[in-house]
């Protein structure tokens, strides 16, 4: 398949790379320039730079050919304003939108989008982890 | 009426001012800590610190209760977002949305966020009225009515000139509102004689352009 990827921090750098090890297409957007180093000189897809709120940046990247997207910059609002566009305008099947915020994370899954919040991850881990220590050991500590 | 303004800059102040000069209660949300600040020495409670793309935020600012939604921030992916979680967690009926970068226009169009208003496109509406560089001129847009309100120039020769309005064969869905000759703007009454240089507003659906074009403006 064939896959925009809009972020090129830690997240987005890694999902590219993920996918291109499984042998799929992808291209990046990111609106830095320095992003580039990221993804590293044999990175075979290719890179946009460019405001992904732009329609010509998201179209010189290929959205309207695209299986899947992934909305990974460090804007919130950016990244569900984008993968809103991806999935009315350009009618992309898959679309994969990070959300640091849990409430809004939830509001927009219940819209339909496919969210994925790596705070309420972290909640969820951290109070696992509390809670399992709080029922072993450390009960009455 | 209850307004909640999310932004507080030059825009969003002045609005929470004109709306209290009417009557109304208003809250202002901003979420930079020194212009906070200045709007609260103003303001003061309701002045309310925070992020307002937050949906905390927004509830302790009793958006839940709020008749209108006033999405004024710098960031137009800010207002898209305050504009769809007013409008969809809080069942705010009434959004009015600030376009900062008018290539966004189509995005808020997209997204449900209406009706938007864009400084530059109204600058542009207001210098094509006064320095004309076409005989037909958007002036104002009224989206989510399907609607607009533009101006014709009448044109020497075209099949409206020496027509009085009530016999002119206006497209459908379009109707002469005004016209304004030597700079003083009438009511269009049905024996309103056109002159070439007369410039017509009407109200149209959009899509009429041409049609209008056709009959003030082509020879």
């Amino acid at each position: 398949m064939f896959v925009v990827v809009v972020g090129c921090g830690r997240v987005g750098a890694q999902v590219a790379h993920d996918l291109v090890e499984d042998g799929h297409d992808v291209n990046v957007i990111d609106q830095n320039a320095e992003a580039l180093q990221r993804l590293g000189s044999d990175f075979p897809g290719e890179f946009v730079q460019g405001v992904a709120l732009e329609t010509t940046v998201l179209e010189a990247a290929g959205i309207e050919r695209a299986d899947a997207f992934v909305a990974a910059t460090n804007g919130d609002n950016t990244n569900l304003v984008i993968a809103q566009i991806a999935r009315d305008r350009y009618l992309v099947d898959c679309v994969i939108v990070r959300v640091l915020d849990p409430a809004r994370a939830r509001f927009y899954e219940e819209k339909g989008l496919v969210t994925v919040c790596p705070t309420r991850t972290a909640i969820d881990r951290m109070s696992q982890a509390l809670r399992a220590f709080a029922g072993g050991d450390g009960e009455g500590g | 009426m209850y307004a909640v303004i999310v932004g507080g800059g030059k825009v969003g102040a002045n609005v929470g001012r004109a709306l209290l000069r009417m009557g109304h209660e208003v809250s202002i949300v901003e979420a930079r800590s020194q212009r906070f600040a200045t709007l609260e020495s103003e303001f003061e409670h309701m002045a309310r610190y925070g992020d307002g793309t937050e949906i905390f935020v927004l509830e302790a600012a009793g958006m839940a209760r709020a008749d209108v939604c006033i999405a004024v921030t710098g960031d137009d992916e800010d207002n898209i977002i305050i504009g769809q979680v007013a409008r969809d967690h809080f069942g705010v009926e009434n959004v009015v949305a600030r376009v900062n970068d008018p290539r966004n226009q189509e995005h808020f169009d997209l997204l449900g966020v209406a009706p938007t208003v864009c400084a530059t496109e109204s600058i542009l509406s207001l210098i094509e009225h006064e320095v004309p560089q076409h005989s037909l001129v958007h002036l104002f847009s009224l989206r989510r009515e399907n609607l607009e309100i533009l101006e014709i120039q009448v044109v020497e020769g075209s099949r409206a000139e020496g027509v009085a309005v009530a016999d002119l064969q206006m497209p459908p869905g379009t109707l002469v509102i005004s016209v304004l000759r030597n700079r003083v703007g009438r009511v269009a009454s049905p024996d309103t004689v056109l002159g070439p240089g007369d410039q017509v507003v009407a109200i149209a659906e959009p899509g009429q352009d041409s049609a209008l074009m056709e009959l003030f403006a082509s020879e």
